[in-house]
């Protein structure tokens, strides 16, 4: 049985300890959560991401006042009322599309710092599959997000990818029409894009985020040695006042404060695109209302999703559905296709350091001639760099197997 | 004692899974088109005012759909096998087909000088009764179920000429 002291004051520190373990809960969670000392500015953006998600929620919350969700209305209440009648709504809706970008930039950066540092293996498997899992979502919220205006960019871009789920030949075309609501995206399909995205997605997201903070408390955060060292024991010399001589330092206030500057900067580069230059994160098509009956001349997804989509167009149907499919999938297997045992910077890693590099440079080709229209020379690039995707992971657990160990 | 709470954890679980399915069966149906957009679907179009190699553009369903009547020169240069996708009526001989790439359903343009459609999305071509000469596509404009009356063309109908184009596989059902 609790002890509860009569004499506390209602809301008193002890009174609030006494009744929901607040010390308990700052220690374990933030003051006594170690973080290695050996890390540098990419270990930031995980909190760079929360804090984004963050200002994602907020301003949505603004644009989701006045936003219609309905065929005939959806347009001009984006492009009229909270562009130029809502005080200040044109700041939210900027806020919202540059923050839509940007946090699949750092969501990419904070991938391929796990994969350079091998924080994927030994203990840390759930964390990238948690992340990964959040990257889907993310991936899902920012799809139907990009429904909701209503111009032809998101007509067309809602036809294409729902398209997608009638499997080639299987011509699950039922599967499509149920998924739309209607023979063609219409209200229907409006209505419920518009609800995933203001309301299943995001919760699954919260969600996920615990999952993803959960599986990182007790493997902790990688370093950039791949060291592993008893935490306990360099928490212990920490704690005993032995700062210089530990390998740690605690969540709060140590490493939050390292967060913070970086986010400082974050938000300098991030306030200066929404003022100065939103213009990346809208294109100009979608501010043409949907036309069923008038596809734009060339339809491409927003540069995020670019990497995935040139894998799919130079193939036939099928063959382009599998690749895609496999595209999506493939990151999750990262931590049972690495075959390495060793957790260290790719650079150490021999034959990896290439795979890294090979992979990272074929991931931007690939974005690149996602956005120029299939022809010509551009079609057997894009295709030898869907090629060279596949065949990168293909050889990952032959070269990983093969790896020194350190 | 431990085989009633066997029991009991059963009876109850079973009950939860149950009322489980049902719940899921009931968001499937709430997510199937809605009877009043199953049921607006049928489009009456005249074909006689339509001209040689001009595309004419109906709408049906939501989704656009392609009328070609074709000129001599080019039932000329068609191939045999593609002349089945074609309807006669009158006379006149038109493609008519559903105007959604077969690949991810962007619209075809077409090119009157050519007399094929060019899909700008992913690069796939049709000749002049919209059957797929380069890929990705991986078949044919589909032709929607059609009643030929007179010189009207009743879409969302089946007539025995729509009837025979499934059989022999020239169209699949849209």
């Amino acid at each position: 049985m609790a002890h509860f002291d009569e004499n506390a004051k209602p809301f008193s520190h002890k009174w609030l300890d006494e009744r929901l373990a607040i010390d308990t809960l700052n220690r374990v969670l933030s003051t006594e959560y170690w973080i290695p000392k050996n890390i540098n500015f990419l270990w930031a953006m995980g909190m760079v991401l929360a804090a984004t998600f963050g200002i994602l929620l907020v301003s949505g919350i603004f644009l989701l006042m006045y936003y219609q969700p309905n065929t005939s209305m959806a347009f001009d209440s984006v492009n009229y009322t909270i562009m130029s009648e809502v005080g200040y709504g044109w700041l939210w809706r900027h806020v919202h599309g540059v923050g839509a970008s940007v946090v699949f930039l750092i969501i990419y950066i904070h991938m391929f710092t796990g994969i350079y540092y091998g924080s994927y293996k030994r203990g840390r498997e759930l964390i990238w599959l948690s992340g990964m899992l959040l990257f889907v979502l993310f991936s899902a919220e920012a799809f139907s997000g990009y429904m909701l205006p209503w111009g032809q960019m998101s007509y067309w871009a809602g036809m294409v990818i729902t398209n997608l789920f009638s499997g080639g030949s299987l011509h699950a075309d039922g599967l499509v029409e149920w998924i739309r609501g209607d023979y063609v995206p219409s209200q229907a399909f409006l209505n419920r894009f518009f609800m995933l995205h203001v309301l299943l997605l995001p919760l699954a997201i919260i969600g996920g985020i615990v999952l993803h903070f959960g599986t990182l408390r007790l493997p902790h955060v990688n370093n950039q040695d791949g060291e592993e060292f008893d935490f306990e024991e360099a928490a212990e010399l920490y704690k005993a006042g032995k700062k210089k001589e530990s390998k740690v330092i605690p969540f709060k206030p140590v490493f939050l404060s390292k967060d913070v500057f970086v986010m400082g900067i974050y938000f300098i580069i991030f306030f200066y695109l929404v003022f100065y230059h939103f213009e990346f994160a809208m294109d100009p098509v979608n501010f043409d209302p949907a036309d069923g009956l008038k596809t734009p001349t060339h339809i491409y997804p927003e540069w995020y999703f670019l990497w995935s989509y040139e894998i799919l167009r130079p193939f036939s149907t099928n063959v382009g559905l599998i690749a895609f499919a496999i595209a999506q999938v493939i990151f999750f297997t990262l931590p049972f296709m690495d075959r390495s045992p060793n957790v260290a910077p790719a650079s150490r890693r021999g034959l990896f350091k290439y795979w890294f590099w090979a992979l990272l440079v074929d991931m931007i080709i690939l974005t690149f001639m996602g956005k120029l229209p299939p022809e010509g020379i551009w079609s057997t690039v894009g295709l030898v760099a869907a090629l060279t995707f596949m065949a990168l992971w293909i050889l990952l657990p032959i070269i990983t197997k093969n790896e020194k160990k350190l | 004692m431990s085989n009633r709470r066997d029991f009991m954890g059963m009876a109850l679980g079973g009950f939860t899974a149950l009322g489980g399915i049902a719940a899921l069966y009931a968001m499937k149906r709430s997510w199937d088109p809605l009877p009043s957009v199953k049921a607006a679907g049928f489009t009456t179009i005249d074909l006689k005012p339509a001209q040689e190699n001009v595309l004419v553009v109906e709408k049906w369903r939501g989704k656009p759909i392609f009328i070609l009547k074709q000129s001599k020169e080019m039932m000329a240069k068609m191939k045999e096998e593609d002349k089945k996708r074609l309807i006669e009526v009158d006379g006149g001989h038109y493609a008519v087909c559903v105007g959604l790439c077969t690949h991810l359903g962007c619209i075809p343009g077409y090119r009157p000088e050519t007399n094929d459609f060019l899909c700008a999305c992913h690069g796939g071509m049709y000749d002049s009764s919209a059957n797929v000469t380069k890929a990705p596509p991986p078949r044919g404009l589909d032709i929607p179920p059609f009643k030929i009356d007179g010189t009207k063309l009743v879409l969302g109908e089946t007539g025995p000429e729509y009837e025979k184009m499934l059989a022999d596989g020239t169209t699949l059902k849209v």
